[in-house]
């Protein structure tokens, strides 16, 4: 388990970054808790390795109009730690500490768990939820090209997105969270720090229709309804059934279990 | 972690004391030495190309270009012989298990080339270039499947998939006819992977001085490896030193000589230059480390208090490719056969047994052997017996369990018991886990939903179990004298030599501890030698839970002997009779003398101022070397029960354990503390066989889990506080009344662990009869239930 020999890139600039990635061949890692043990295990061969966990414009934080942009490569362990402010009132610290185990959020990155797109990762269920967004940046000609993404568009599959091979990922924006709303989020682990086998975030603001309800660890990208019904099992079941014709009656029974969970949870929080 | 040890709060020195480990230093600090954090100028780092399939014809293998001097394919092997691990049990068939693959590849990991670089990583590379020609075959990935008559043949010269076929049979006719009740279940363990932390590894390099291989791997038994390798390579036994530096756990699968053990041995050779291999976890877990996989199917008659009074059982262990050295493909399921009646005394048993062959990797012994799926089968049959009646389970076993008065006992497969009170155990233990509260408050709903339940499993193990049993397993290891060599320096201080080996079981304060209850010489002027054939006399090593029954009486018998020869010098030189002194607390006295002599004046005397010795001097000097065997080896019985609460949500089918409580009978304990350590630890693994480990296969036999990703083990948060109770009723046969305890803490989890998540989903009228219990096992079962509840309403 050691990976192909590969070269290493470290740059002081997005834009120089940027002008890395031109370089089909060259992938970005950040804390690389993902892509470390895909390299070890020649699932990955990538030509090059660029380092973006270094990259100060990719480790700030910065509160914006309406919510706060996060720097790609901040922790989860910064996150859990509150090393950076917290515009949700507390909804980031309490998932990013919920995340693998410590040794991985030490190293492991908000912009990496969501480029990397596994559906089992915490952020990408969550921050639907909360309707984040990403910044994506790629080389251009004068003025840097950046677009800007709803989360639940970014990610289209398992570890699939629509990042283009040149581009990065830079930022997530997450928006205020009223005090008035509620939030749950229960996963399913059958130990600590696994990876989990179903999930569910229920974001509800402080109008009772105004709903946002995530199921992830499904096989393929997170699931969201919203609107009032959100929370509706007939509903789910019928989306699950038409999305995963195979998955069977009672997985689907225990991820909507996990709903009433986080629900639940949305409650008491 | 609680453990109540009021008896041996008083004893500081010798047996008994809960002394702090010695080796501690060095492990918590960092400075073991491990075969990965060895270098040596000019080595040279392996990559096995493993099979990618788990059956076919290895019809051509194609090095890349000029890689004739870094890849090696078994032709290139010369003089290299497979491993051979014969049992002298009747029908057993042999297979010899290839060092390097040729002409079939028989299961997903099994060795095809070794690829040689300056570092891993190039290795690798090399390996990656390797181009495999194989004609798939058809693939046995199941061992109820390999007893089909049209299964594919693993071995096709054997005309079935059998290793070996053991049968204990007994007249159950009348018992069959007239038995108030009759229970029939199945019941499975899944394949596992031992975990130690440290996965295998071996260095070797030619010492040309001494002309000799030398051989550092991580191992538990040095000996039988170079046993093993002198067999395979055609050396005498004085070419070959095997050394097991730190060893990190072992667990029984450090208890196997590897294929790649002989392979980087014979690359050693053959360039002159140390080589070494490294497992990965890749490799620990899909192609190396595999055990425990059992099938039962139970038939069990009891008369209307629910006492087990008939047993009929078949059997099957999924013994995979081949017949791994030195225990042989055939000890898990011939163990099976003997020990499935565990503590009970009941009348009739008939146990068929088959060790099935399969295209995965060998069937390791793993911490318990079989035990631990023997004792799932009795202890769940024992709880559907209880049920079926609508008594409590303790109860039932409470009627059933040998009693003390007729200790020694020899049970229904002829088990020699040499002492214990098992009802007294299980007494204990419903009072540890405070049943009666359980029953009330199950009266009541839990606020979240959950159901809880209790559950218990009560067994024995037999262990230090000598030449009197191995013998008829006729594996090529049969167990005899235990020796040990003690040497008093010339300062006093005391050598101890054993060809065990200790890697977490503290045997390198417990021998001491023997040394100072004999000597009186303080622990910390005792040091324990272990783990290297050029310095230790030849062992079977570390498994069985032997050691401290078989080490540490020889150890006790060579300070005895030495005690005697240092009277004899003490005695000339307090100018006293030798009848009138006393050997203890590191001195010699007499009362006819008001001067003592300590071992150093001794020592002294005897190495460095002869003019000193008296006439009658052994001439043997202060180093001694001794064998033992107990009074009856066919091993003592420890025994314990395990009683748990747990809560099951049965929306999401997760079970947590709430509350464990643990009363354990090892005879006397050298260490106390080291043996709540080794209870703590067995439980953990327990708890993993229990809810979590399991290696799947698909049905080309392709193992299903490469990474600890999807190999779960139990971390900190899945191991509950233990509460250990301990009796200590000594062995009559033993040194100090000892009993090996070893793998207890592993075997009893699994069963009780079931009974009480079957207590739990009483209400729903379910059963788990499978472990792991995943939540897709308990939810199947449920939903099983609803399907049958629903059919029976219509």
């Amino acid at each position: 388990m050691k990976p192909q020999a590969f070269d290493y890139h470290r740059v002081e600039a997005v834009a120089e970054a940027c002008q890395k990635m031109k370089d089909i061949e060259t992938r970005p890692i950040a804390g690389g808790q993902s892509l470390g043990p895909m390299l070890n295990l020649r699932l990955a061969r990538p030509g090059a390795l660029l380092d973006v966990a270094v990259l100060r414009e990719l480790r700030g934080c910065q509160r914006v109009q309406g919510g706060l942009l996060i720097g790609a490569s901040i922790t989860h362990a910064e996150i859990e730690d509150g090393l950076v402010p917290d515009n949700t009132g507390g909804i980031l610290p309490q998932i990013a500490r919920g995340i693998a185990y410590r040794a991985i959020r030490s190293r492991g990155t908000i912009g990496g768990s969501l480029a990397h797109a596994d559906p089992s990762a915490d952020w990408a269920t969550t921050l639907i939820a909360l309707d984040a967004q990403v910044i994506l940046q790629r080389p251009s000609e004068g003025a840097p090209s950046r677009r800007r993404l709803h989360l639940q568009d970014f990610i289209t599959g398992a570890m699939q997105t629509v990042i283009a091979e040149d581009e990065l990922l830079t930022a997530v924006f997450v928006p205020d969270v009223p005090e008035t709303s509620r939030f749950g989020y229960f996963k399913l682990c059958r130990k600590t720090g696994e990876l989990a086998h179903a999930m569910a975030a229920v974001f509800g603001g402080a109008d009772s229709a105004d709903l946002r309800v995530v199921f992830g660890a499904l096989p393929g990208a997170p699931m969201i309804q919203t609107g009032a019904n959100a929370l509706d099992p007939t509903t789910w079941q019928q989306a699950l059934a038409d999305r995963y014709p195979d998955m069977e009656g009672t997985e689907i029974g225990v991820r909507l279990h996990v709903m009433k969970k986080a629900f639940e949870r949305s409650n008491t929080q | 972690m609680q453990s109540k040890n009021d008896d041996n709060a008083s004893v500081s020195r010798g047996v008994g004391a809960s002394k702090v480990r010695k080796e501690d230093d060095r492990y918590m600090r960092g400075l073991g030495d491990y075969v990965g954090d060895m270098k040596m100028p000019g080595m040279l780092e392996v990559a096995f190309l493993r099979s990618p399939v788990a059956h076919g014809y290895l019809k051509h293998v194609t090095k890349p270009t000029d890689a004739d001097q870094s890849v090696f394919v078994a032709e290139d092997l010369v003089g290299v012989k497979g491993i051979l691990a014969n049992s002298a049990l009747p029908g057993f068939k042999s297979s010899e298990q290839p060092i390097l693959a040729k002409e079939k590849v028989r299961y997903v990991g099994e060795l095809v080339a070794a690829c040689i670089a300056p570092d891993r990583a190039r290795a690798e590379d090399l390996a990656d270039n390797v181009e495999l020609d194989i004609e798939n075959l058809a693939a046995v990935s199941d061992m109820l499947g390999a007893l089909d008559e049209e299964a594919p043949l693993v071995h096709e010269h054997w005309g079935d998939n059998v290793f070996q076929h053991t049968l204990v049979d007994g007249d159950l006719e009348s018992i069959r006819s007239n038995a108030a009740i009759k229970i029939e279940r199945e019941y499975r363990t899944a394949r596992q992977c031992m975990s130690p932390m440290e996965g295998r590894g071996v260095l070797a390099f030619w010492d040309s001085r001494l002309e000799q291989l030398q051989v550092y791997t991580s191992t538990q038994m040095p000996h039988i490896v170079r046993t093993g390798l002198s067999e395979c390579l055609g050396l005498d036994h004085e070419q070959i030193r095997v050394v097991a530096p730190d060893v990190g756990g072992g667990f029984g699968y450090k208890g196997i000589l590897l294929p790649e053990e002989v392979c980087v041995a014979w690359l050693a050779m053959h360039f002159k230059r140390p080589v070494r291999w490294l497992e990965d976890r890749r490799e620990q877990l899909t192609a190396n480390a595999n055990c425990r996989e059992h099938y039962y199917r139970v038939t069990a008659y009891g008369d209307e208090t629910g006492r087990l009074l008939a047993l009929d059982t078949d059997a099957v262990v999924d013994a995979g490719a081949y017949s791994s050295y030195p225990f042989s493909a055939c000890l898990e399921g011939a163990q099976v056969a003997s020990i499935l009646p565990g503590p009970y005394d009941f009348q009739a048993y008939r146990c068929s047994t088959v060790s099935a062959s399969t295209n995965k990797p060998p069937i390791l012994p793993y911490r318990g052997v079989a035990r631990t799926g023997v004792c799932f089968a009795m202890e769940l049959t024992m709880d559907a017996l209880a049920r079926a009646v609508g008594r409590e389970p303790s109860d039932v076993r409470l009627d059933c369990l040998v009693k003390p008065e007729n200790m020694p006992f020899d049970n229904i497969t002829g088990k020699h018991f040499d002492s214990g009170d098992y009802p007294d155990c299980l007494r204990r233990a419903v009072e540890a886990i405070d049943l009666k509260a359980v029953r009330q408050r199950q009266e009541t709903p839990e606020a979240d939903g959950r159901l809880i339940g209790v559950g218990m499993s009560i067994f024995c193990e037999q262990s230090a179990h000598g030449t009197s049993v191995y013998a008829g397993w006729g594996i090529p290891m049969v167990p005899g004298h235990e020796q040990a060599e003690v040497r008093l320096t010339p300062d006093g201080s005391l050598e101890i030599r054993v060809g065990i080996h200790s890697h977490g079981q503290g045997l390198e304060t417990t021998l001491a501890q023997v040394a100072e209850e004999v000597l009186g010489i303080d622990t910390d002027r005792v040091r324990v030698v272990h783990g290297d054939t050029a310095l230790t006399p030849y062992s079977t090593g570390t498994w069985g839970s032997r050691c401290m029954v078989m080490a540490g009486g020889a150890v006790a018998r060579a300070c005895t002997s030495l005690s005697a020869r240092v009277a004899t010098i003490g005695a000339h030189l307090l100018e006293v009779p030798v009848e009138s002194v006393v050997v203890a607390d590191g001195t010699v006295s007499s009362p006819q003398s008001v001067k003592t002599v300590t071992l150093q004046d001794v020592a002294r005397t005897w190495y460095l101022k002869p003019q000193l010795l008296p006439e009658n001097v052994d001439a043997g000097g202060l180093e001694v070397t001794a064998g033992y065997k107990p009074e009856r080896d066919s091993g003592t019985f420890s025994y314990a029960c395990h009683a748990v609460v747990v809560a099951v949500d049965p929306e999401l089918g997760t079970t947590e354990i709430l509350d464990y409580a643990i009363v354990e009978d090892g005879g006397v304990l050298v260490n106390p503390m080291i043996v709540d350590g080794q209870v703590y630890g067995g439980v953990a693994q327990g708890i993993g066989s229990a809810l979590y480990e399991e290696m799947p296969f698909d049905k080309n036999g392709q193992p299903l889990a490469s990474t600890l990703a999807d190999y779960l083990l139990p971390g900190a948060t899945e191991v509950p506080e233990i509460a250990i109770d301990h009796m200590e009723t000594p062995s009559p046969y033993t040194e100090f009344g000892q009993k090996g305890i070893g793998e207890s803490g592993a075997i009893g989890p699994p069963a009780a662990i079931v009974n009480a998540i079957n207590d739990a989903l009483r209400p729903l009228n379910a059963e788990i009869s499978e472990v792991p219990v995943t939540p897709q096992r308990m939810l199947g079962a449920i939903l099983k239930a609803q399907l049958a509840k629903s059919e029976e309403a219509a």
